[in-house]
């Protein structure tokens, strides 16, 4: 039962000598996907399929990657500033499942429009107007309250969009798609609950909570409003408006919190994220993403 | 039951004896077994300092979380602050079963009562300092750390296992991180060099101070808490990472570095102990940098925890009275 002594031999298994150690495969499978060593595409057929217009599903790609990795930085601002350290974790977790999502995206951005161009390519050398991520993703994180309500509009609205394109045509993307629905089910799972929490805790939380939803509510709309590379590319978004704001209005009746009632974020000439006309948050989120990068052109890390 | 058995092995009859033979026997003490108030104190300063240490030792790789140069040198990163995160809640929950509670141990973090490991109060200057952290810190802190696997009492070394193989591939991924910036470009490997200089005294303090200087160790190992004394841990490191400076073409900034033949070690001069005083009093770089960070972090989260213990417990009240709800024929 109790029977823990061990040999002073076990003292030494861990002083593994580095020199010369080459990282095998060892363990990877405990590390969040894309931290090993391996090809992030391994296994998948990544030929483009016949009848696929290389360019547009590249803009597609590059969409839904640049959302996932904007997203992806905001959580990783909270890093050690979260409520608790559950929270530390729970928010590392949703920023390496959507950066891990981003760089299969980029990877089949860059591989579909035939430029070969890397992820980190596209992460770090576009400008920019050249980022095509929704707008939601990209405001600076408020409180816990804003983060949570935007991480509920984000992941109600992205994990029904994978779900639907689990049976693309491209066999990446659907890939992508399929293992996105779980973990956005999480993600919806864990903003939900802390929507209730907080909704339904506190009268300050209360009022933090419906502040945040209204703050984040203008946002919502640009997710429904189809840019044409979606509509021959990918999904026509605006199909999920309705069933995405009816799982919305229930979290947010449950918390005992009412939907926003306010308009939507206006556009520049029509032009929105998917155009690459952003809000002047996302220059400062890409000048410190893309700075250490920028200022070693052509160096490996 | 430990304490049940040995006492049929060894007739005991105070509480006490009962612990000095559970010790002597290389068994385990557990949360519920007598042990010496001391004993007690010691693990909880111990286990509280290595939790705080995994927290606040979240905030120098932080740094560059942000600004990693790729996206698979982020997504480690972020793997690895998360790891963190993790093993300072094992170590809180080892700590919490002597009896105090997280909050408490929190608050005596904030409030700069309770320690945390002084190399978390350098600065992180370039990407390559991510690498030297991992090589080198999490280096350190495996020798220090493998050996509480078999700590005298059970919680701590249980929770050790599991992050010490965790470390283990922190300090893998920091070595490979420097292999890669070796093998690129002049500036890159400058960086390298210039981390390994600013990193590597701070790292041999980490063991603490020379033997002669550190009077709890042999209470400490007495009580089988700890298995070796600093100095012994520090030459151990030292032997360790020479060989892999040299194969990743760095240099340790130690004139006084020679192999020693006759001893089959190597020598090595002594680290500023003043400036570590300097640090451990305050005055590190990053001292109140890094608390007040945490500060911020606990104080602006009040809100949102005080919120989950409101929502809890009108979950907790609904589940004990049901019967206040009306039934729908109450209800017609």
């Amino acid at each position: 039962m109790h029977d823990h002594t061990t040999s002073t031999t076990e003292d030494d298994h861990v002083y593994l000598s580095l020199a010369g150690a080459t990282p095998g495969p060892e363990g990877e499978g405990r590390w969040a996907y894309g931290t090993g060593f391996a090809d992030p595409l391994l296994g998948v057929d990544t030929a483009l399929p016949a009848g696929l217009d290389g360019a547009d599903l590249a803009a597609y790609c590059q969409m839904l990657g640049d959302d996932a990795l904007i997203l992806a930085q905001r959580l990783i601002e909270w890093c050690t500033r979260a409520p608790e350290l559950e929270e530390e974790v729970a928010l590392a977790n949703l920023g390496l499942d959507l950066l891990g999502q981003a760089r299969l995206l980029l990877t089949r951005a860059g591989q579909a429009d035939g430029s070969g161009r890397t992820e980190d390519d596209l992460a770090y050398w576009r400008e920019e107007h050249e980022f095509r991520n929704v707008r939601l993703v990209e405001t600076p994180n408020g409180d816990f309250a804003y983060s949570i309500a935007r991480l509920l509009l984000f992941s109600t609205a992205r994990g029904a969009l994978y779900e639907a394109l689990g049976s693309h045509p491209d066999p990446v993307l659907a890939a992508v798609a399929v293992r996105g629905v779980k973990e956005l089910a999480y993600h919806r799972e864990y903003a939900t609950a802390w929507t209730l929490r907080l909704g339904d805790g506190t009268p300050y939380s209360a009022e933090r909570m419906q502040a945040g939803l209204d703050a984040v509510w203008p946002l919502l709309e640009e997710l429904f409003t189809a840019h044409p590379v979606e509509l021959r590319a990918g999904v026509d978004p605006a199909q999920l408006r309705e069933p995405v704001l009816r799982e919305l209005a229930a979290v947010i009746a449950e918390a005992g919190l009412t939907v926003p009632d306010v308009p939507p974020l206006a556009t520049v000439l029509g032009r929105a994220g998917r155009d690459g006309v952003h809000t002047e948050a996302l220059g400062p989120l890409l000048a410190e993403l893309q700075v250490l990068a920028r200022a070693h052109p052509g160096a490996t890390w | 039951m430990v304490t049940a058995e040995v006492a049929e092995a060894v007739p005991a009859q105070t509480p006490e004896d009962r612990f000095d033979a559970v010790i002597a026997a290389e068994q385990r003490i557990e949360p519920r077994d007598w042990m010496p108030d001391a004993y007690r104190a010691t693990l909880i300063r111990q286990i509280a300092q290595h939790a705080h240490s995994e927290i606040i030792g979240m905030q120098p790789e932080g740094n560059w979380l942000t600004r990693a140069p790729s996206l698979r040198r982020k997504a480690i990163l972020l793997a690895k602050a998360q790891d963190e995160a993790g093993h300072g809640l094992y170590l809180y929950a080892a700590a919490e079963t002597l009896g105090v509670d997280r909050a408490e141990l929190t608050e005596k973090l904030i409030s700069g009562r309770q320690k945390y490991s002084s190399i978390f109060n350098y600065p992180t200057l370039t990407f390559a300092d991510v690498g030297v952290i991992g090589w080198l810190v999490d280096g350190a802190a495996i020798c220090n750390q493998v050996p509480l696997c078999r700590c005298s009492y059970g919680p701590y070394a249980r929770a050790m296992v599991r992050i010490c193989k965790e470390e283990s591939f922190h300090q893998r991924q920091g070595y490979e991180l420097l292999m890669t910036l070796m093998r690129g470009t002049d500036a890159q490997r400058r960086m390298v060099q210039d981390a390994v200089d600013r990193w590597w005294w701070p790292s041999l303090m980490m063991f603490g101070p020379s033997d002669a200087e550190s009077p709890n160790t042999a209470r400490s190992m007495a009580w089988r808490i700890k298995r070796h004394t600093n100095d012994e841990l520090r030459q151990r490191f030292v032997d360790m990472t020479v060989p892999q400076a040299e194969h990743l073409g760095v240099t340790l900034p130690d004139p006084e570095l020679s192999w020693n033949e006759e001893r089959g070690g190597w020598d090595f001069g002594e680290p500023d102990w003043s400036e570590l005083t300097r640090v451990i009093h305050g005055q590190g770089p990053c001292n109140a940098q890094r608390v007040d960070r945490r500060r911020a972090a606990h104080e602006d989260g009040a809100w949102v925890r005080e919120a989950a213990v409101a929502y809890a417990a009108k979950r907790a009240a609904e589940q004990a009275a049901p019967a206040e709800r009306p039934t729908p024929e109450q209800e017609n």
